[in-house]
């Protein structure tokens, strides 16, 4: 067999955090090895929040939205110590972000930061979202409820779990003039239709023409248009351009169930660009292998296809996720346990703690704030507190204390937490 | 409003007493705090028993369920499925319980068939190679819900009986002797009502006791909590049962598309408050791998409970609780003085209709009517809007004639649109502003491996585009369906399930932010009683 190739980094995990410690490494100069399902960032909303609500403390109290995410860390940090927030400084979070943005901009996926504020925006639900970041194609929205400018609300024939109407009614008391309409898919031949679908349709501009014409007539007096996450896979704003030329007023994008289509638009661009960045990319791939001892590399194993591939990195950044990503496991009768290196998980005591009787209960539920605890480089710490590898860091929803769901702050720890390890792992090389 | 005979809880003893006096020309209504089977009749195992789990401490019991279960077998077969069981003993069980029992289904009638181990386990691989011994049986299953749904939609037909959903009875005045009017609240506007009936009859289960009460009579009680978990996949053909006394985790019925695995007994003082727990899932889990070793890693997508009414013994059999048969217990209520209210309570799934055979007795005695029971020969109809709780009919139905315009709302359990419309058009004509909680009682939606979490949001928005739903208090029914399948996923939240859970939670709160407080999350009263206990 081949001597195995060497690395700086390995970066175990595809998902949100694993994908933008990867952008951050190349950037720096770092030779990467990463692995992962990449599925796991298509099921993000492709919104990115920072710090979306603060969940209760005692109960009985509501949960409350977050207008000013950056005023309000101090609040979380007092009631959340254990976050990782409490580990960055407000700034990181900031620069973490300009730098992914940049990066996606220069692969034609724009977002736009909210400065102060968090973007209002809806959900499919037709509930409000608040979040720091959103994609350039959800922006309209944002500013038309902001201003309560008339919009219509477009569902299209046979897509299930989108309905214009729910939207629209349950929008009314915050968006005055909110109308609706339904238009089948020019060029579909009926029946079920999914977002990609439709998405990757709309990349043709006579089916963006077909789609204007079929919708212009049930716009009425609506300044602008609202449609389900559809405006095209690659390129979305140019898509939006062409359907705003079209239509004669902006439109804008609602999210959809996942996996929707800004997700999978993440996705698609991060294993497009990445590779060509240098990173060696191993999709639906698992990295595994023990914990070296002191001052010695890491030798994994990037397993899942026939072929096995062993590396050897110098680091290691864990951003492997949690229950759905794969990175914690938890079984019957047992403690939870962290999948790749056996690191303690902080965690309550027994299975009966994980949930709260209350599935929406205001203060969520226990089992989403065990994970890796770290050090204030972000390296996970042994069983005897000290971190478990010199060269072991950890990013992502893996780490302990965050409760992303309910605090709505998944983009913002993934992103933040992978910006601080690698340019404190970049720096200490 | 006024009516012949009420009849106060809809599960499967107060809907067979419905269509019993429908078919002696005798109307009625029934009310129903819940929705159809939100008691027991909705948390059970579905076992259609042979009498077999009784033989060895109740032959009456058991002969009682032998009949009942060979009629509702011949009756009702679109209800039915005659799978067959079989009761296994594994090394260590008591032998001299062994060796009596094919004497004990002797006494009791019950056809009974010695199995070799071998051939025990050739039938049901998964059965552990410590079984030493195994009995064939004429155990079956049975779909409460549709027996329920049929029973009212038979009844209705009849004599137009109806049904009054979320309708708790709270009091009743009672004047000479009697029940002169029964008061009502409905649970989701809280608007107060009245009922006056020649004849009331209290089928409330395990809430006999307190519903008794508010007209001044008294059974003693004891609630016992009954604990059981679904598995994701159908393990075994037949009904397995374990060849010992009755005790936890000891039979595995197989539920359509699933098997379900169970019970617990567990003493509680308030049947509203009845959850399945963690602690309960794990001994089940546990009891049961000697004699399935696979359970112990078997994902389960759900755990439900129901809640057993025991008469309590120190009371005896005291008062006029005549003991029509130790099996189930019917109360004339003389005693109190009352001469137009009687309870029925305890007994089986199995045995309902006998129950109701002789309620229905007391009740025409009492209003002079002399036509006799016809629920022992008339075959109960099928209702084509009621098919849709049968596990496997949909997937069926999609793969004869799948119809690309009448998309799968529930992908998991293949529930299309189309069912969707059919149901709510079905419940709105019986009641107002059917829901996701009423669909989720009427069809598989919800059942199946995501629990609700996809085809929850699927249908919402459906009911939405279809007019069912008009305001935020939409979002307010999807919360309580959520919430509602929770409590039956929490204690089997591990593996594989954990990650489902994960992920559903990832949408209602990460994406569509349900748990956050907005001028529509004031929960609606009594919203926390809808129990929904079968998978
Ligand atoms: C339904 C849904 C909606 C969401 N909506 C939002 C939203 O609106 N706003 C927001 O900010 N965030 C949202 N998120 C959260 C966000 O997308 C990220 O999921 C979250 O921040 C966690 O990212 P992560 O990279 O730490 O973990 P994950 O995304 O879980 O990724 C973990 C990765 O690790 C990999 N992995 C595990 N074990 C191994 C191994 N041994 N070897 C190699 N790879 C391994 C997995 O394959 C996967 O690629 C949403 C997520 C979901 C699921
Ligand atoms: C765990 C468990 C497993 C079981 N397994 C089996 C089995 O496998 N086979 C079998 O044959 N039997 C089984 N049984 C027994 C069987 O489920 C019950 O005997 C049967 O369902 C009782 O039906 P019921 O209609 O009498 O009572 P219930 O189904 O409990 O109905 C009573 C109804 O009254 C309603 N109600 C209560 N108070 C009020 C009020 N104030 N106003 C209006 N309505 C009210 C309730 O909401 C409820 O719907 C099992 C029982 C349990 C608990």
């Amino acid at each position: 067999m081949s001597q195995p190739e060497r690395y700086d980094l390995a970066v175990i995990g595809t998902g949100l955090a694993g994908m933008a410690a990867a952008v951050f490494a190349s950037s720096r100069g770092l030779r990467v090895v990463q692995a992962g399902s990449t599925g796991a960032i298509s099921y993000t909303s492709g919104v990115f929040d920072v710090l979306g609500a603060l969940p209760a403390t005692r109960e009985g109290q509501p949960a409350r939205p977050v207008e000013r995410p950056f005023e309000a860390l101090p609040e979380l940090l007092r009631d959340e110590p254990g976050h990782p927030y409490a580990l960055l400084d407000p700034e990181d979070i900031r620069l973490a972000f300009h730098e992914l943005m940049d990066f996606l901009r220069g692969a034609g996926l724009p977002y736009r930061a909210g400065g102060e504020r968090n973007f209002l925006l809806p959900t499919p639900a037709g509930t409000l979202k608040h979040s720091w970041c959103v994609p350039e194609t959800a922006l309209p929205g944002c500013e038309a409820l902001a201003q309560g400018a008339p919009a219509c609300i477009v569902a299209i024939e046979g897509m299930k779990g989108f309905s214009a109407r729910q939207v629209a009614v349950n929008l009314a008391p915050h968006w005055p003039g909110l109308t609706t309409a339904r238009v089948a898919m020019p060029g579909h031949p009926g029946g079920e239709v999914y977002p990609e679908q439709v998405a990757r349709m709309l990349e043709v501009p006579a089916a963006r023409k077909a789609l204007a014409e079929a919708l212009a007539p049930l716009l009425g007096q609506a300044r602008v248009v609202g449609l389900p996450a559809v405006l095209g896979m690659h390129r979305p704003g140019d898509v939006a351009a062409d359907m705003e030329r079209l239509l004669g007023r902006p439109v804008f994008e609602i999210p959809t169930m996942p996996p929707g289509v800004p997700g999978i638009r993440l996705k698609e661009t991060f294993e497009g660009l990445l590779p060509g960045r240098g990173v060696a990319l191993f999709c639906q791939q698992k990295m595994v292998g023990p914990l070296p001892a002191p001052g010695e590399p890491f030798r994994l194993r990037v397993a899942g296809q026939p072929v096995e591939h062993h590396v050897l990195a110098d680091r290691a950044l864990l951003c492997s996720g949690r229950f759905l990503g794969g990175g914690l496991g938890g079984l019957r009768g047992r403690p939870l346990t962290e999948t790749v290196f056996g690191l303690p998980v902080a965690q309550p005591e027994d299975r009966a703690q994980w949930y709260r009787q209350d599935y929406l209960d205001p203060r969520g539920h226990a089992v989403h704030r065990a994970g890796l605890r770290v050090d204030a480089a972000l390296r996970p710490l042994g069983r005897d507190g000290a971190p478990a590898h010199e060269g072991l860091y950890a990013a992502g929803s893996i780490l302990a204390g965050q409760d992303w769901i309910r605090m709505k702050c998944g983009a913002g720890v993934a992103i933040a937490t992978a910006f601080k390890a690698v340019t404190t792992l970049a720096g200490a090389r | 409003m006024q009516t012949e005979v009420l009849i106060i809880g809809a599960g499967a003893t107060g809907t067979g007493l419905a269509r019993d006096l429908a078919l002696r020309g005798v109307s009625c209504v029934v009310v129903e705090t819940g929705d159809v089977n939100s008691g027991a009749s909705g948390g059970n195992h579905g076992l259609l028993h042979s009498g077999g789990r009784y033989v060895s401490n109740d032959t009456e019991a058991a002969r009682e369920c032998r009949e009942e279960g060979a009629l509702l077998k011949r009756l009702a077969p679109q209800c039915v499925e005659d799978c067959g069981g079989l009761f296994v003993a594994v090394a260590g069980d008591d032998e001299n319980f062994v060796a009596d029992y094919p004497g004990w289904c002797a006494a009791a009638g019950i056809d009974v068939c010695c199995v070799d181990p071998a051939e025990a386990r050739a039938l049901e691989p998964v059965l552990s190679p410590k079984v030493v011994a195994a009995f064939a049986v004429p155990d079956a299953t049975i779909d409460p819900f549709r027996l329920a749904l049929e029973n009212m939609a038979h009844a209705k037909a009849l004599t137009g009986c109806s049904l009054l959903r979320r309708t708790r009875v709270t009091g009743m005045d009672v004047d000479a002797g009697r029940v002169v009017r029964v008061h009502t609240v409905n649970t989701v506007s809280g608007e107060a009502g009245t009922i006056e009936a020649a004849q009331v009859v209290n089928a409330t289960g395990a809430w006999a006791g307190r519903v008794a009460a508010l007209a001044g009579a008294s059974i003693p009680m004891l609630c016992s909590q009954g604990t059981l978990l679904v598995t994701h996949e159908r393990m075994t053909r037949r009904v397995v049962n374990r060849l010992r006394p009755p005790g936890n985790g000891d039979i595995l019925v197989p539920g359509g598309t699933v098997s379900i695995l169970g019970t617990t007994s567990v003493t509680i003082d308030d049947p509203d408050r009845a959850r399945p727990t963690v602690a309960e899932a794990d001994e089940n889990v546990r009891q049961a791998l000697p004699m399935i070793p696979s359970l112990g890693y078997t994902r389960f997508v759900r755990a439900y409970c129901g809640v057993r009414p025991l008469i309590r013994s120190d009371a005896g059999q005291g008062g006029d609780g005549r003991s029509v048969s130790r099996g189930f217990m019917l109360y004339g209520h003389e005693e109190a003085g009352l001469s137009n209210f009687c309870s029925v309570s305890g007994g089986k799934l199995t045995t309902y209709r006998l129950m109701a055979e002789k309620t229905a007795d007391l009740v025409c005695a009492r209003l002079g009517v002399s036509a006799p029971c016809r629920t022992r020969t008339e075959p109960l109809p099928a209702a084509p809007s009621c098919r849709w709780t049968e596990p496997g009919f949909a997937p069926r139905l999609w793969t004869q004639r799948h119809d690309a315009d009448d998309p799968l709302l529930c992908e998991c359990e293949m529930v299309p649109a189309s069912a969707v419309d059919g149901i709510m058009d079905d419940c709105g004509q019986q009641f107002p502003d059917p829901g996701l909680q009423a669909l989720g009682k009427r069809s598989r939606i919800g059942k199946g491996s995501c629990q609700g979490a996809f085809c929850g949001v699927r249908v919402a928005a459906h009911l939405y585009d279809t007019g069912h739903y008009t305001s935020p208090k939409g979002l307010t029914r999807m919360r309580e369906f959520f919430t509602e399948r929770f409590k039956g996923q929490r204690p089997v939240l591990w593996g594989p399930q954990l990650i489902q859970a994960e992920l559903a939670e990832a949408l209602h709160c990460g994406l569509l932010g349900l748990e956050l407080e907005g001028p529509d999350t004031a929960p609606a009263p009594g919203a926390a009683k809808d129990e929904e206990a079968r998978p």
